[in-house]
């Protein structure tokens, strides 16, 4: 596996991607969160896609650049109580 | 004080609290608004462990749906005001305790003159229009919150505004366009209970200033796989100073229709969320229907909608057979089918 980083998904993106997390290969287009975020909104049909916030290694970053290994969250905000 | 000690005594006994920190408890103030599934049990691990005045708010009244999850509650208590029905049981857990009932929502005209009487607020609600305000709130009147949601089998969790930290704009900067509440989606009944559980053990490490509190964290749980997961984050000051020189405003929950051509009948309660605007929606609450069926036109389709697509079957079955209308259709699926 090289050049290759972990995506987590949580809440209601989880259920639309169908799984919890995934591999992605890290491509020339595939280099910072925003544009990971923007590769899995486009590839799952995301909702409420403004509203998704990215971390990379635990942290909310949606500018960052990727590498290899690193683990990239999507989170969506939710209300529920 | 002899048999209030013997009370606390357990939890005296700890070094780190000691008869000081039961004092600090004694004297704390804290506000929760919504006393549905984190409310509930928030309440009632903060009113046991002697924390001196507890605000409960809440609009709602208790309903069978509730009980699964709102455990403070029970059957003989459906149709009582929840901020009423938790008081009751929780002053027979602990008669110290001073409590303030508040049956009303929060909003833009009472949310600053009640949160400032308190000195940490916890969100049990279930929408985001009320998180957004108790976080502007909280920052116009300088109080930490402490926020948790729930999704399913999911819950988040965070401390805002503490010290001077991150707020929850600066973790969500952009209100989401719909609002999918419990009602809807179905939760396990455990989940709000963990929750709030969690929330009242910030409460008590922020008036007891132990250990560190959830501040810049967003603690995340899923319970059918047991993970945890924390993401860190930090405070946006642009965010936070935008909303301090404003007045309190409402955060609208950015919703429209799919169809702008099409006539609505909106028959849930005033207070449920999203709220689209638009002239081609007319709003009856299902209850007052046989009072103002006239306001429906009769010559054109009239598509009823609720939260789920129940109520809005009944409603029309009701128009059908009272008032013999004949041009109504139920959006299956609720309202979430007819925004955009």
């Amino acid at each position: 596996m090289s050049n290759s980083v972990t995506v987590k998904y949580f809440g209601a993106i989880a259920e639309q991607t169908g799984i919890s997390g995934e591999t992605l290969e890290l491509t020339h287009d595939l280099q910072n969160a925003s544009q990971i975020k923007a590769y899995c909104i486009h590839k799952y049909n995301l909702n409420d896609q403004e509203t998704i916030q990215v971390a990379i290694n635990q942290e909310l970053n949606d500018q960052g650049t990727v590498k290899e290994g690193d683990e990239i969250a999507l989170l969506p905000p939710f209300a529920g109580g | 004080m002899n048999e209030n000690i013997s009370r606390y005594s357990r939890q005296i006994k700890l070094p780190e609290i000691g008869l000081e920190g039961q004092q600090k408890l004694k004297n704390a103030k804290v506000l929760i608004v919504g006393m549905g599934g984190l409310g509930c049990p928030a309440a009632q691990y903060l009113t046991a462990a002697g924390v001196g005045t507890l605000g409960l708010l809440d609009h709602d009244k208790v309903d069978i749906t509730n009980l699964h999850r709102q455990i403070l509650y029970t059957e003989d208590n459906i149709g009582q005001p929840k901020a009423e029905a938790a008081q009751q049981y929780l002053k027979k857990l602990n008669s110290d305790i001073n409590f303030h009932t508040y049956v009303e929502n929060l909003n833009t005209e009472n949310a600053i003159s009640i949160i400032e009487k308190y000195d940490i607020i916890i969100d049990g609600t279930d929408n985001f229009q009320t998180k957004y305000l108790i976080n502007d709130t909280c920052l116009l009147t300088n109080k930490p919150w402490i926020y948790a949601s729930i999704y399913k089998y999911e819950g988040q969790i965070s401390v805002f505004n503490y010290k001077n930290g991150p707020t929850y704009r600066c973790l969500f900067p952009k209100a989401p366009k719909n609002d999918i509440s419990c009602e809807e989606t179905g939760v396990i009944g455990i989940l709000p209970g963990i929750l709030g559980t969690y929330q009242a053990t910030e409460a008590i490490k922020l008036i007891l200033e132990l250990g560190d509190p959830l501040s810049c964290k967003l603690k995340i749980i899923h319970t059918l796989t047991m993970q945890e997961q924390i993401i860190k984050f930090k405070r946006n000051e642009a965010a936070a100073n935008t909303i301090l020189q404003k007045p309190l405003k409402l955060e609208t929950v950015d919703c429209q229709l799919k169809d702008n051509n099409t006539i609505y009948l909106d028959v849930r309660e005033p207070h449920e969320q999203p709220q689209p605007e638009h002239k081609n929606i007319l709003r009856i609450p299902l209850s007052q229907l046989r009072d103002r069926y006239r306001e429906i036109p009769t010559h054109k389709p009239v598509n009823v909608y609720c939260q789920s697509g129940i109520r809005s079957k009944k409603a029309i079955e009701l128009l059908n057979e009272t008032f013999d209308f004949t041009n109504l259709i139920n959006v299956e699926g609720g309202i979430q089918k007819i925004l955009k």
